[in-house]
């Protein structure tokens, strides 16, 4: 087997020790279902309950990208305004990282006052827990433009707008689409820790059920659904990111 | 037929004025067509001299003026280059060359009709300068000296009848260097074009320059001007000769003298 082959089954051969290593331990050291289900049994919980799974699942997808979608534009909206003046930059900063430290689950309650108990409320935790990194990621990039570039722009008497059209946009470009894939993940966060407080949709709710009435395997399903539609999402954006910007990963180490 | 003078120039950043300005009392000429070469202890506002013969900065006191014309507002009959090459990564080398181009009147509602023209031009400016069939390459795919050779030519596209260069090949190997002064020297030989070169390198500045400017430690003005008339075209062996190293060591001397002052 050649060497680069090799690499490219490593996930999977690294998933498949993790499943049989889980697996033999809870027979071995016989860890009760209730506490932790082998895989074979998680498995099982799959087949039985797979209607709830597959509906919640796509629930809890769709708030999430809705979430992440409003994410995208608002956080590209304000990167902008934040990345473009000074003055927009030196007031919202500080109010956006107070925004970012305020645990986003302690914000649920409140948009639920405000929304009542569903889909909204999971929405919009997903988009607030996810723009945060898009927004400072797109100013970063239109913040660390070259001086001396800037300065061959102006005294060719270009304007603001032209800097940023032709250096600032495309140079933070890497940024925003690097910034996707953390913000997907994170929008998950959001909308399952919503789904788990306020909902009853959802794979957050579906788990929070399971655990009530001591079905733990399907708990664990749950997670596994979790992981997979992150994974998935994340590939997702990586895709997009190697496709839109592949100019910022010329090094053979990001290629290879 | 002076092309740029600066006639008692005082300058301050930040705002209000206040603190120790960066130059005071600067006053320099330089004629059109003529290469002038500025050179000074670091930190002594050689780059504001820069920003104020390009119209990037105004000053507090005193005049400059262009072509001409007093500097108001950015010059854009001025090309720059740095020493970073500063070109856009997302870019081939030929459309960084196009950038200026998309910015300044009249080829920037010219260029998109007249694409494969400006194209054309960009080739024999790359050419020109021994980047022939580099134009689709990315930056990253050059060398460091290819990179800086692309970048004058960045700075030359748009015909400016004033090219300034801020230490432009401080961050290239001696030969590279060397080689890129014999670029300038061509550049300048064939184009007439006005030439002001900031720089440390004092052989650079002896080699290539018809004037070179002694600037002080700062706030920065001139306490020496020297012209340097070895005939032209100067081949490199000049810089192995007896005047050029009277040249470099007069400069030295004025530069020691302006470091102990300050």
């Amino acid at each position: 087997m050649s060497a680069t082959l090799f690499v490219r089954l490593a996930p999977w051969i690294f998933t498949i020790a993790l499943l049989v290593l889980w697996e033999a331990a809870v027979r071995v050291l016989a860890i009760p279902v209730f506490f932790l289900p082998p895989p074979t049994v998680v498995a099982g919980a799959f087949v039985e309950f797979w209607p709830a799974i597959w509906k919640n699942s796509l629930w809890t997808l769709y708030t999430t990208v809705v979430g992440f979608l409003l994410a995208i534009g608002f956080g590209l909206a304000l990167g902008l305004a934040v990345g473009w003046s000074r003055f927009v930059y030196a007031g919202i900063y500080p109010i956006l990282i107070g925004f970012n430290a305020v645990p986003k689950v302690a914000v649920v309650p409140i948009l639920v006052l405000w929304f009542g108990i569903g889909t909204v409320p999971a929405v919009i935790t997903a988009f607030l827990i996810s723009f945060f990194p898009i927004v400072v990621n797109v100013a970063t990039g239109l913040a660390t433009i070259e001086p001396e570039l800037e300065d061959v722009l102006k005294a060719l008497g270009a304007s603001k707008l032209d800097i940023m059209r032709k250096v600032g946009i495309p140079r933070a470009l890497p940024y925003f689409f690097g910034s996707l894939k953390v913000a997907i993940t994170l929008a998950f966060v959001g909308s399952v820790i919503s789904e788990s407080v306020a909902s009853n949709v959802g794979i957050g709710n579906m788990m929070l059920q399971a655990q009530a009435q001591f079905q733990v395997p399907l708990v664990f399903a749950g997670l596994v659904v979790l992981a997979v539609e992150g994974i998935a999402m994340y590939a997702i954006m990586a895709w997009i990111e190697r496709r839109m910007t592949g100019w910022a990963h010329r090094s053979g180490l990001a290629q290879g | 037929m002076a092309f740029v003078t600066l006639d008692g120039v005082r300058h301050v950043y930040g705002r209000g004025g206040v603190g120790l300005p960066a130059v005071e009392g600067l006053s320099l000429s330089v004629k059109e067509g003529e290469f002038a070469a500025v050179v000074g202890p670091s930190g002594c506002g050689k780059s504001t001299l820069m920003k104020l013969a390009t119209g990037l900065q105004f000053p507090a006191a005193g005049t400059v003026t262009v072509g001409g014309e007093k500097v108001s507002r950015p010059v854009k009959i001025a090309g720059m280059a740095f020493q970073a090459p500063t070109l856009l990564p997302w870019r081939t080398t030929r459309e960084n060359l196009l950038l200026p181009l998309e910015i300044v009147e009249p080829h920037r509602s010219r260029i998109r009709r007249d694409k494969a023209a400006y194209i054309a031009k960009a080739e024999r400016l790359l050419a020109s300068v021994g980047l022939a069939g580099a134009g689709s390459k990315f930056p990253w795919e050059l060398s460091g000296g290819m990179q800086q050779r692309a970048s004058l030519c960045r700075a030359l596209i748009h015909e400016p009848r004033l090219l300034m260069l801020d230490e432009p090949f401080g961050a290239l190997d001696a030969f590279t260097r060397e080689e890129l002064w014999c670029v300038i020297r061509d550049l300048h030989a064939a184009s007439g074009i006005t030439v002001i070169l900031v720089t440390h390198d004092l052989r650079e500045a002896a080699f290539l320059a018809d004037r070179i400017f002694v600037m002080s430690a700062r706030p920065g003005r001139i306490i020496a001007e020297r012209v340097v008339d070895f005939p032209r075209p100067r081949d490199l062996e000049v810089t192995y000769t007896a005047p050029f190293q009277d040249v470099v060591h007069e400069l030295r001397a004025h530069i020691v003298r302006a470091r102990q002052a300050a």
